[in-house]
């Protein structure tokens, strides 16, 4: 077992009356990607919304448990929810480019804490757009809108983006799904390759995605964790019955 | 740095709570100072009765005339524009639906129509009563009114088919209705409770504008018993009262005021129960 | 021919309802080419005898001598909406703000019915209550504060009615724009670290500027052509105005207060319908233009 970055205690989460995750107990391990697996409605977005408390934007939203980052409480934590929320990088469903060049919008995370230096900001720019491979792709129109690029380079930029406020976690919101077949590919790769350096906790309901990239598998269904295994033994010796129906694809 | 951001953060909710309150505020204000000015000067005789002689020298009398005026007015402009707005608005959503540039062209235009100060409307309507000869009288000012309420009316109308799903569009059509059946029997019935909230949108206007009906319905002391007499209204009532010297026929402008607002506030309060109503009724898909 | 059959011919009743269709959507395309050339007719006598240049940058009026210079009146428009504009905006854009992305659910659930009474309320309901609060607030308080002896009515007074006026109908199309803005866009700008203010200032302000810009734009129109409450408290005296405690005569009042003398005097209903043309033409192109920015940037 690897040592873990964020331990989740019996965490419960109410909207309004209804009960959406019910006594949540993981971990999710450092530098591996884990994958929160299940059908759709079974509150998995949920569960990586309130790892970086977006849930909290919603007024009508109440949580109870504990979300242990390193071992500190994120959600009875003192500290400012902004630095919380710069640990980790945020990819979501479709792109959404800020509305500023492609340039600022690497450097938006940069400018808002503070750092202002031009070298330091181009620095920046340059090295996280040829992390995500845009940097060829783009190097010429920086000055230009963010939406005028591709929905697979715009989703790459949101990635850059995300990377620029060095965060320790990515957290990725079934990031491929507005995406070609290609571009898909490409971020994918990308994944493995950040997995050196950073946490990844990647939300899908592609079965296929899951079995390529996961090295953590956490199974929902209805709100609660069924299961959570090592990659290996989830695919290939799953202990509940419904994992099992579900990877034969008895439910989606 | 977080400092700063902090403190500017909270400066500016502070400005955002005084904005928020500042309408509250002028709302309250608005409706105060006018029904404690009006209230204490309303009577039955002032809603009954018709101006009696030396009225407006602080004599008795009521502005019964001016309450029926309006009441004609708006119910006639009302109903001519939702009778010419509703096929307009249906059109729009049901016939057109394909042809979206078009649409967008209409919509467009209603807009800018919506965005002409009545007093244009009204001055245009002089010059067309003038064209055909006609006097200052009811049927004059309907038409005018209608001609400015029409876009309003049919803006509200079409934002209600508009949200009307696809999907019963398209089951109606495989049943085999005509488009008039979608229109008339499938669209009306799923949006009857917006089409009223619409239509009573378009009479609150036309019983509070003033300026439309300025040049062409003219004034008079009795109720109107036909189209071709000129009507008294309650927004010109106000006006011209208010612009007496003489503080008796002044306190009965007040007292007007607060006649019509009530009835623009029963008007709203009435459209706000139907839509909550309405979206509890309606058919979610 | 026996009616019913119409009503049961389900063929002929389409086609009735589809003639009736065309004839309603025709007349609004016909009404604003009709707006035009009438009030053109009409003001058609004046031009012939004056040009446009000097009607608009002259400031003699004289109808009785048969002079016509809308100066004044113009420049009487453009203080009392630019004012108006002035205190309306940054009301509506902090309300809006705040309703938008701060405001718990009992704050909307109050201030909607407001916004709405607000937007419904008559003219000249605004009217009286700036003559029984807003032009004593004037006279007796602000002017003596800035050391001036006043009547109250005054292009100041104009200006505040016609504020609290145009504040619903700014506010709604504001509120409108806001929504519009993806969620998750804010969301992206929160994950990397922003506070929710600067998500506002940096992302949600940026990405609906061009709505601001346009809300204020048709806001200003609206308050351009309001008519009964402005002429109400606005004084309506023919100079050229100096200051914002002094009387100002806007154009639409112009109109609205010599209707009834326009047929005595030769040429003056031509001369007011060229008012009521210059307020159609100027409206109706700063509706355009915002529009088409709203247009615009919601592609």
């Amino acid at each position: 077992m690897h040592n873990s970055v964020i331990d989740i205690e019996h965490l419960n989460l109410f909207y309004g009356k209804q009960h959406i995750l019910k006594d949540i107990n993981i971990s999710i391990p450092a530098k591996r990607i884990t994958v929160i697996l299940g059908p759709s409605g079974c509150g998995k977005t949920t569960l990586l919304r309130s790892l970086n408390r977006l849930t909290e934007l919603d007024a009508s939203v109440k949580m109870s448990g504990k979300i242990l980052l390193n071992g500190q409480d994120l959600l009875s934590s003192k500290e400012d929810v902004t630095t919380i929320r710069k640990k980790m990088g945020l990819l979501a469903q479709r792109p959404y480019p800020l509305p500023m060049s492609i340039y600022n919008n690497v450097a938006y995370g940069l400018r808002i804490s503070g750092r202002r230096k031009k070298k330091f900001l181009n620095n920046r720019v340059e090295y996280y757009l040829r992390q995500t491979n845009l940097w060829e792709e783009v190097k010429d129109r920086l000055r230009e809108p963010a939406a005028t690029l591709s929905i697979g380079q715009q989703q790459r930029l949101c990635l850059a983006r995300g990377l620029a406020v060095d965060p320790q976690i990515i957290l990725a919101d079934e990031p491929t799904s507005a995406l070609d077949p290609h571009s898909s590919r490409m971020i994918e790769e990308k994944f493995a390759e950040l997995k050196n350096n950073y946490t990844i906790v990647l939300v899908t309901h592609i079965l296929r995605q899951a079995r390529n990239i996961a090295d953590h598998v956490i199974f929902m269904y209805m709100g609660q964790v069924v299961e959570q295994a090592d990659a290996r033994d989830f695919f290939e010796n799953p202990q509940e019955q419904r994992t099992k129906a579900y990877l034969q694809g008895q439910f989606y | 740095m977080r400092k700063i951001l902090k403190i500017e953060e909270r400066f500016y909710r502070v400005l955002m709570f005084l904005s928020t309150t500042f309408i509250g505020t002028a709302l309250f204000v608005i409706l105060f100072s006018i029904l404690r000015t009006g209230l204490p000067h309303l009577s039955w005789e002032m809603l009954s009765e018709i101006p009696h002689g030396g009225y407006y020298f602080g004599k008795s009398g009521g502005i019964f005339n001016a309450i029926v005026g309006s009441v004609y007015l708006s119910l006639g402009s009302s109903l001519i524009a939702f009778l010419v707005g509703l096929p307009i608005a249906m059109f729009i959503n049901i016939h057109l639906i394909r042809h979206t540039k078009f649409v967008a062209v209409i919509r467009f235009l209603l807009d800018l129509l919506w965005g002409v100060p009545s007093i244009v409307y009204g001055a245009f309507g002089f010059t067309i009563m003038v064209f055909f000869g006609m006097r200052t009288s009811l049927m004059a000012g309907i038409i005018t009114v209608s001609l400015f309420i029409l876009p309003i009316i049919v803006r509200a109308m079409d934002e209600v088919l508009r949200n009307v799903p696809k999907g019963l569009l398209e089951s109606a059509k495989s049943l085999g209705s005509t488009n008039s059946e979608i229109a008339y029997v499938v669209y009306f019935k799923q949006c009857l409770p917006g089409i009223i909230t619409a239509w009573l949108l378009a009479f609150g206007r036309a019983i509070g504008d003033a300026a439309s009906i300025l040049f062409t319905t003219g004034y008079t002391d009795y109720v109107p018993h036909a189209l071709n007499e000129p009507a008294a209204t309650l927004p010109l009532a106000i006006f011209f009262q208010l612009s007496s010297p003489i503080p008796e026929v002044r306190e009965r402008a007040y007292a007007a005021s607060a006649i019509l607002i009530f009835i623009v506030l029963t008007v709203s309060v009435v459209s706000r129960i139907l839509s909550c109503k309405y979206n509890k009724n309606k058919i979610n898909f | 021919m026996n009616w019913l059959k119409i009503f049961y011919n389900r063929k002929l009743r389409n086609k009735i309802h589809h003639s009736w269709m065309w004839i309603s959507l025709g007349i609004v395309f016909v009404l604003p080419m009709s707006l035009f050339i009438g009030l053109m007719w009409k003001s058609a006598i004046l031009l012939n005898q004056q040009s446009v240049f000097d009607l608009l940058f002259s400031s003699e009026w004289k109808p009785m001598a048969g002079k016509f210079g809308y100066l004044t009146f113009i420049v009487s428009s453009v203080w009392v909406t630019m004012i108006a504009l002035l205190i309306a905006g940054p009301v509506c854009l902090l309300t809006a703000i705040h309703l938008t992305q701060y405001a718990k659910s009992w704050v909307l659930k109050i201030m909607a019915p407001v916004i709405d009474i607000l937007a419904g309320l008559p003219s000249v309901i605004f009217g009286v209550w700036g003559i029984l609060f807003v032009i004593p607030l004037l006279a007796n308080h602000i002017g003596p504060f800035f050391g001036k002896s006043v009547s109250g009515y005054s292009i100041l007074a104009g200006a505040i009615v016609l504020s609290i006026m145009i504040i619903p109908f700014i506010l709604n199309i504001l509120i409108e724009i806001f929504q519009t803005v993806p969620k998750e866009l804010s969301e992206a700008s929160l994950a990397l670290g922003a506070t929710r203010w600067q998500t506002i200032k940096f992302v949600l302000l940026k990405k609906s500027s061009a709505g601001i810009v346009s809300a204020f734009g048709l806001g200003m129109s609206r308050a351009f052509g309001e008519t009964i409450a402005v002429l109400m408290v606005v004084g309506n005296v023919v100079h050229l105005p100096s200051g914002v405690f002094q009387p100002g005569y806007p154009l639409p009042s112009l109109i609205a207060n010599n209707y009834g003398e326009m047929l005595s005097i030769p040429m003056y209903d031509s001369a007011l319908m060229f008012s009521a043309l210059l307020l159609f033409v100027i409206v109706l192109i700063f509706n355009a233009i915002s529009r088409l920015i709203i247009l615009r940037s919601s592609h």
